[in-house]
């Protein structure tokens, strides 16, 4: 069992790092993650919301909706906690 | 828990820079690095230290858990409130830049959006604080 959970790592690993070749430099920016809605983002942003920090920007104005529903993912672990490890107690 | 000068003396002095800094975390989202997560979940640790050094107790008598549900709603509400407050000006949803358009400040963009991050801030800081309780003390005698 040992030795085949060696190989199948192995076996992993080496294909990950012949992945690895493939991947685009690092701050290249001819690379995919940086050409199409990034580009758009980094170019953007600023002009149609005047706040210079471009994560925040992003987070709360074009993606407000989906940090609503982590806000509320959030809210919902709490309650669930509660409701399994608070037994007896009102909310 | 048996006294100990030290870590009760290190926490008394350390906990207001702990609150300070995530405060500062929080309001800063908009400006540089931040937001409301990191931040709520820096002020709470500033809770969870106190709770290490004085017991559940100290920090029970301040925010109950009454309080900790009515926060951690509150944060969720100023959020939703920011996004129904767009529809008012003819936005859709959460469509912040149409209240800044009708009303013409400068900047209400970015303010609007302290404000939101307060809510996550608010929210974040009250759930982390309330699953700490429920894990401090052995589930039954909740007050």
């Amino acid at each position: 069992m040992k030795k085949k959970a060696l190989i199948a790592i192995l076996f992993i690993g080496i294909v990950l790092f012949w992945a690895v070749e493939d991947m685009p430099a690092y701050g290249d920016p001819t690379s995919p993650a940086t050409q199409y809605t990034g580009q758009m983002y980094v170019e953007r942003t600023y002009p149609d919301t005047g706040i210079s920090n471009i994560v925040t920007a992003i987070l709360i104005t074009y993606r407000g909706f989906d940090t609503l529903g982590e806000v509320v993912v959030i809210f919902t672990a709490g309650i669930s906690v509660i409701l399994l490890l608070r037994r007896g107690g009102r909310l | 828990m048996k006294e100990n000068v030290v870590i009760r003396t290190v926490t008394r002095i350390l906990v207001p820079f702990i609150q300070v800094f995530g405060l500062y975390v929080i309001v800063h989202g908009a400006a540089g690095a931040g937001g409301g997560f990191q931040g709520g979940v820096a002020f709470a640790a500033s809770f969870i230290l106190i709770m290490i050094a004085f017991g559940a107790a100290e920090v029970r008598r301040r925010i109950d858990n009454r309080g900790i549900m009515c926060y951690s709603v509150i944060g969720i509400c100023i959020y939703c409130g920011i996004g129904l407050l767009c529809l008012l000006y003819a936005g859709n949803f959460l469509e912040l830049n149409v209240i800044e358009a009708a009303l013409g400040i400068p900047h209400l963009h970015g303010i609007l959006i302290d404000i939101v991050e307060a809510g996550i801030g608010i929210t974040v800081m009250a759930v982390m604080i309330s699953i700490i309780y429920d894990m401090a003390d052995d589930g039954g005698e909740s007050s």
